[in-house]
């Protein structure tokens, strides 16, 4: 992928109050293992994040990457193990899953806009009919937050009007609105066109320099390297490496993570 | 080295087309007769098209009996060579909408009308005003104005039995139950078909596949004849409401088929992006999937609807006179007689049905159309 580096964004990266907590874990992940029919998809998981912190998680596809964060707000389902988000412990109590999901949110890699609604609904509709947040006052939120990815001139707009890049930045905008503890990015660019990454790679490293917690499927390394805390390897469903940016992109240990790095950074 | 790409230096000018591409033999020779399959096709059709209005017009016009100024009545279309007898639609016209309705009481039918057209209008147009008045109105207050109009026995309306109902009027409120039950209901098996429930899911395709593989003509037969059978002795219930039951049940399972294929064509990112939000399941359904999925199906769901209002025509056959079956009585009255007056009276209900589905079919189109949001570009 040799477009990634210059998707890249150029402007040193401030991260003196891009602070992680030391103490207060936003997600804990325990001895997880996840089966789709015979196959296991993911083999005893061990993950803590902390509150703040940014994690990139890499590997070849098929590696479980997209599953595991799926699990986290349980848009799949765990079979063994624990996985523990704000203090909540996943099970299939319903409610607990809704709650869960209220404090999480989720980016896609295909956007999954609400096409039948206005961009201004779509940010909109889970404020009110989920939070009972009046409209007004949803909707003063949501202009702020697409002043913020720079688009509020689209808030009448249907998402097939806007391009690929506007509407990930839509569905950034759409989960910020719900005030999330965490976000969830699963590979936010790789659906788009190489001129679009940059933008919404933007609005990601703004979030990032606010101090959200953030776990990113990504294949962007320059985002990798700018705004992570960790990077996790993952491959054939196991965490097999994990590091710091700076030695995991110098010094990898593992022989696989040699072989992808290579193939993806030239 | 070659030049390979022509550069342009000056804007070309505009230039007047070519000789015979406007002028109507052109549009004659690109439209009717620009093969020799399609000159011959045009022969046939102008042919068939000249066989067929002539005859048409001398029966629906020329020759048709308009007015009775001698006071013939039945007797005004007994002659040879007659065309369509007009004014036995014009003479039984309240018969045709009214059925065997009092006569003075049709205007509790008409207020009913009216009521209703004064309450369906704001739903039907959009952007009125009132709109969740008019529909908390028409959906609940509604159906009891309306039967006690119809019905009577309250505030000193003299009671009319079920028996006595006919005509367009029957034939439009088997039809507009028929639609306000089906579609709700027809949503509810659809949703209950794909339940994870296997008690629920089992019911909805017992059911589904129960009434949709049995005719129409069968179930009313089942619900006028053999019903009645199986209830405890003393305990009767009204023919016209059995036959109502039935079709709903009837249409609600084509319905609930109709809904499915839009739920199917729903892509699961629109689930996983209404779950991540927090929306639970009973919203994603209501905001998310299925005002998608509805959309999706409007041209099956009218399609449903149209066949619905022209089934209704079938409860003639366990004696409910609905528009047909009183065009299809007065043909046979005594005292009209003439080769054609029976003919128009058909030709008169055909028309009317092709205008209520005509109608709703265009609706439809311009629904399609306003909702149309999705590619927009």
């Amino acid at each position: 992928m040799t477009e990634t580096a210059p998707a890249m964004p150029e402007r040193p990266i401030d991260r003196s109050h891009m602070t992680v907590s030391k103490t207060d874990v936003a997600i804990e992940v325990i001895d997880m293992h996840k089966w789709f029919g015979d196959f296991h998809v993911l083999r005893d998981i061990n993950l803590k994040v902390m509150r703040g912190e940014r994690i990139v998680i890499a590997g070849p596809s098929g590696s479980g990457k997209s599953t595991l964060i799926r699990c986290i707000n349980r848009l799949e389902e765990h079979q063994q193990g624990h996985i523990v988000v704000n203090g909540t412990e996943l099970t299939s109590d319903l409610k607990r899953i809704d709650e869960v999901r209220r404090e999480v949110g989720m980016v896609f890699q295909h956007f999954n806009l609400f096409p039948h609604l206005t961009i201004l609904q779509n940010l909109t509709l889970a404020p009110i009919w989920v939070r009972g947040i009046p409209k007004a006052k949803a909707e003063e939120t949501a202009m702020m937050y697409l002043e913020r990815v720079k688009i509020p001139e689209q808030a009448s707009k249907y998402p097939g009007q806007l391009s690929g890049g506007q509407q990930q930045r839509v569905a950034i905008a759409r989960s910020l609105c719900m005030n999330p503890k965490v976000m969830l990015f699963d590979e936010p660019t790789s659906a788009l066109d190489p001129e679009m990454i940059k933008e919404v790679l933007d609005v990601m490293v703004s979030l990032a320099e606010e101090g959200m917690t953030m776990i990113c499927v990504t294949h962007e390394m320059g985002f990798a390297r700018q705004v992570a805390n960790r990077v996790i390897f993952m491959d054939q469903g196991q965490i097999i490496e994990q590091n710091e940016p700076e030695p995991f992109f110098s010094n990898p240990q593992h022989e696989r993570t040699k072989l992808f790095l290579s193939q993806i950074l030239h | 080295m070659t030049d390979t790409a022509f550069v342009r230096r000056e804007m070309e000018p505009t230039l007047p087309p070519p000789v015979r591409t406007t002028g109507i033999g052109a549009w004659l020779k690109a439209n009717l007769f620009s093969t020799p399959g399609n000159a011959l096709l045009t022969l046939v059709a102008a042919a068939f098209v000249a066989m067929i209005v002539p005859p048409l017009y001398n029966f629906l016009i020329a020759d048709a009996v308009w007015s009775d100024p001698e006071g013939l009545r039945g007797e005004a279309c007994r002659f040879e060579g007659v065309g369509a007898c007009w004014i036995f639609i014009q003479a039984r016209l309240n018969f045709f909408i009214y059925g065997f309705y009092p006569t003075e009481e049709i205007w509790r039918l008409n207020l009913m009308f009216l009521i209703g057209i004064v309450l369906i209008a704001p739903l039907l147009i959009p952007r009125a005003p009132f709109k969740r008045t008019a529909a908390l109105l028409f959906f609940v207050v509604y159906p009891f104005v309306a039967f006690m109009l119809l019905a009577g026995g309250v505030f000193g309306l003299r009671p009319v039995r079920s028996g006595e109902w006919g005509g367009l009027t029957l034939t439009l409120i088997i039809s507009l139950i028929g639609i306000i039950v089906s579609m709700p209901l027809g949503i509810l098996l659809a949703l209950g078909r794909q339940s994870k429930l296997p008690a629920i899911r089992s019911f909805c395709i017992a059911f589904i596949e129960l009434w949709r593989a049995v005719p129409l003509i069968t179930v009313l037969f089942m619900a006028s004849v053999m019903f009645p059978l199986f209830m405890p002795q003393g305990v009767s219930t009204d023919t016209l409401m059995r036959a109502i039951i039935g079709i709903c049940l009837f249409e609600s399972a084509y319905m609930a088929e109709v809904v499915r294929g839009g739920l199917q064509a729903m892509p699961r990112g629109q689930y996983e992006a209404a779950g991540a939000l927090g929306l639970s399941k009973p919203k994603t359904m209501g905001l998310i999937i299925l005002p998608q999925a509805l959309k999706h199906v409007i041209p099956g769901i009218v399609n449903t609807f149209i066949a619905l209002f022209k089934d209704t025509s079938l409860v003639s056959i366990i004696g409910l006179f609905e528009l047909l079956n009183t065009v299809r009585a007065a043909g046979s009255d005594p005292a009209w007689s003439s080769p054609t007056h029976a003919v128009t009276g058909y030709i008169f209900a055909g028309f009317l049905f092709w205008a209520f589905c005509f109608a709703m079919s265009r609706y439809s189109i311009y629904m399609e159309e306003r909702l149309h949001t999705g590619h927009k570009r």
